[in-house]
């Protein structure tokens, strides 16, 4: 090989006009490569991401039908103005954003105060996180039929419980008003043992001297809470909020599994809505549309968090 | 400003006594280091000091008071960290001040007290400013000012000046000494560069595998070293030991600094107060002003510390002299110094004397 190169270059030595046209080759292929080297990675960024984050916003554009592919009718805005016109769709945003709101806010800060307490040495607390942590590892298909038995009106576990300590029995998922609520105690339960570990994980980097020093500087517990492990947390807390908020605006499965979006609509939220108007009413411009209010609504949330945190949370 | 007495004190972590019944008298205003190698205790007993560890057994007593049981915040005493422990996200102001808001002092007497002590420590310009944005120097200062603005008793310091640079440290250590003087409280330093130790304390505390080896004021500890683990710990480098043979009940020592070399060319005659072994130069250290003279003897190497001027080359067969005044004699079993009155005996330099 390197004797073929030098062969060359005694070749063309005496050729400038040949040797300048290699240069500029060089120059070409040397402005290239690093475009040859990220293409795989792009290749499957735009093939799986772009383009159909592209495509969905050009289909919102139209009227159009699962059933009848062919014919597409271009309307504009049409399928957004005509969602936000329509009360079921403004029930499922409110609906989305309630299970949001209480599920995050009501998770994260459950599993915070889990987190303090199972942040400890002795074994027993080792196996209390194990538990607290196994519904995270189980399909929530299972964990949606498990909690369908559980919160039976009539055969359910929960309501026996309460009859037995004499409460009345409650109505879970066959009640417009109680079943948004079993649904967010779901995910609640589902998720609380992941945020618990994060959280742990989280406190564990917390070197303990500082702790050592507020001890000696006579620090209250609950100033040392406030004013040392939450701050001190703020980055575990950050990661947390933005993946609950996206994973809670995303929830499908309990839904399509527990209540198909009823009773009445109740617990109809956006994911499963795109999926009923897709699917089931093969209204795909309505769906696309859904999809790119979805995306935005998301998109500014996550934005919105990085802003308000951007300088609250505090990394070493 | 109060003394600390342990009684007696023991600690056990799993079955393992990491302290073994220690007795120690800190008195009132002292300079104390305790100093030894990893894993001696020193670190462990100022934190039970500090009631950051339980006592397994024994009593310690800050002034006249019991504190076994008393919480740290309580026991008035202010601690250094070896990481310093800065509040990372408070301010270098909050951090000085953190200790004072929760014993209630009032937001005007807090800022003045603050602001005075880091006018002493020089953190004036930089009150605002986060831990994570000073240097390994100016944390210090935080860490020191933080437990000064406490005004406490007692100040423990857990190897507080191992993360800074050899300049700095050298600077740190004066400025240490000095601030000990102008307070006037009681210090327990801790340790494990004996360098430190003979510098700043007035009484210094050499542990070992969770035992007290020996308690005395730095100049006495070189010279008058308890034990063959004293002796060989105190000064550097360390004391040469050197045993007549494995039978002997005795091992003798003497320290580098003391010995002398005398080439064979030059020769004298050794003197009745002399001993002599002789040995060949086999390396050589250069210091700057000294300069370290590895020799091989027939009972085994050496260490020689010489003016670099007065240097011999590698290769050179040299005797090493020692004044008979500067040997010391340990018992091999116990490790323990043997005093003689009438000096060393001629049997422990048996073979050895030329």
């Amino acid at each position: 090989m390197r004797k073929a190169i030098v062969a060359d270059d005694i070749i063309h030595a005496g050729n400038p006009e040949r040797q300048r046209i290699t240069e500029c080759q060089l120059n070409v292929i040397e402005k290239l490569r690093p475009y040859l080297y990220i293409a795989p990675a792009m290749i499957f960024f735009s093939l799986f991401f772009f383009f159909p984050i592209a495509y969905v916003i050009y289909l919102s554009f139209f009227d159009w039908s699962l059933l009848n592919l062919d014919e597409m009718e271009f309307i504009g805005l049409e399928n957004f103005i005509a969602l936000f016109a329509e009360e079921d769709f403004r029930q499922v945003l409110g609906n989305t954003l309630l299970y949001t709101v209480s599920t995050v806010g009501l998770g994260i800060g459950l599993s915070f105060m889990l987190a303090l307490w199972l942040n400890r040495k002795a074994k027993v607390y080792g196996l209390i996180q194990a538990a607290v942590f196994s519904p995270h590892i189980v399909s929530l298909v299972s964990i949606a039929m498990l909690w369908m038995w559980l919160m039976d009106p009539q055969y359910g576990l929960l309501n026996a419980i309460l009859e037995w300590i004499g409460l009345p029995g409650y109505t879970w998922l066959a009640d417009t008003k109680s079943a948004m609520v079993s649904l967010i105690l779901v995910s609640i339960w589902k998720g609380v043992g992941y945020n618990t570990l994060v959280f742990i994980a989280g406190m564990q980097s917390i070197p303990r001297d500082i702790y050592e020093a507020a001890e000696l500087d006579r620090s209250p517990w609950w100033r040392t809470l406030t004013r040392l492990t939450i701050p001190m947390l703020s980055p575990t807390l950050f990661f947390l909020l933005v993946i609950n908020t996206v994973s809670s605006f995303q929830v499908f499965d309990t839904i399509y599994i527990m209540t198909q979006g009823g009773p009445v609509n109740s617990t109809n939220m956006l994911v499963f809505y795109i999926y009923e108007q897709g699917m089931d009413f093969y209204n795909g411009g309505v769906a696309s549309a859904a999809s790119v209010i979805l995306l935005v609504l998301v998109g500014l949330l996550t934005l919105l968090h990085f802003r308000l945190m951007e300088k609250r949370v505090h990394y070493r | 400003m109060a003394r600390v007495v342990l009684n007696q004190i023991t600690k056990t972590f799993q079955n393992q006594k990491v302290v073994k019944g220690i007795d120690l008298m800190v008195p009132d205003g002292s300079f104390t280091v305790l100093v030894g190698p990893s894993g001696c205790g020193k670190s462990t007993t100022l934190r039970m000091i500090a009631g950051l560890e339980t006592v397994s057994s024994g009593e310690i007593l800050i002034g006249d008071q019991l504190v076994n049981d008393l919480a740290p915040g309580k026991r008035d005493i202010a601690m250094v960290f070896q990481n310093y422990a800065l509040y990372p996200t408070m301010s270098v102001y909050d951090n000085i001040a953190y200790g004072l808001r929760n014993r209630g002092t009032s937001k005007k007497e807090c800022q003045m007290l603050v602001e005075e002590i880091a006018e002493i420590v020089g953190l004036t310009p930089y009150l605002k400013r986060k831990p994570s944005q000073l240097s390994g120097g100016q944390r210090q200062r935080v860490a020191l000012a933080r437990a000064m603005v406490k005004k406490p008793k007692v100040f423990l310091m857990d190897e507080p000046l191992s993360n800074l640079d050899a300049k700095l440290r050298n600077q740190m250590r004066v400025e240490l000494t000095s601030l000990h003087k102008q307070l006037g409280s009681t210090f327990i330093y801790v340790t494990h560069d004996q360098v430190e130790a003979m510098t700043m304390g007035d009484q210094i505390v050499v542990m070992s595998e969770g035992d007290i080896m020996q308690v005395a004021a730095p100049l006495e500890l070189y010279q008058e070293p308890a034990n063959l683990f004293v002796a060989q710990f105190i000064g550097s480098p360390a004391m040469n030991i050197v045993s007549d043979d494995e039978k002997s009940k005795s091992v003798w020592g003497f320290r580098p600094e003391k010995a002398q070399l005398v080439t064979d060319a030059v020769s004298a005659a050794p003197t009745q107060d002399m001993l002599t072994l002789p040995g060949k130069v086999i390396s050589r250290e250069i210091l700057g002003s000294d300069c370290l003279c590895h020799v091989e003897t027939e009972k085994g190497r050496i260490v020689v510390k010489v003016d670099t001027e007065r240097a011999v080359n590698i290769g050179t067969n040299v005797h090493v002299t020692v004044p008979e005044t500067q040997i010391y004699e340990f018992d091999r079993a116990t490790g323990k110094r043997i005093i003689r009155t009438e000096g060393m005996q001629a049997h422990a330099m048996a073979g050895g004397v030329v």
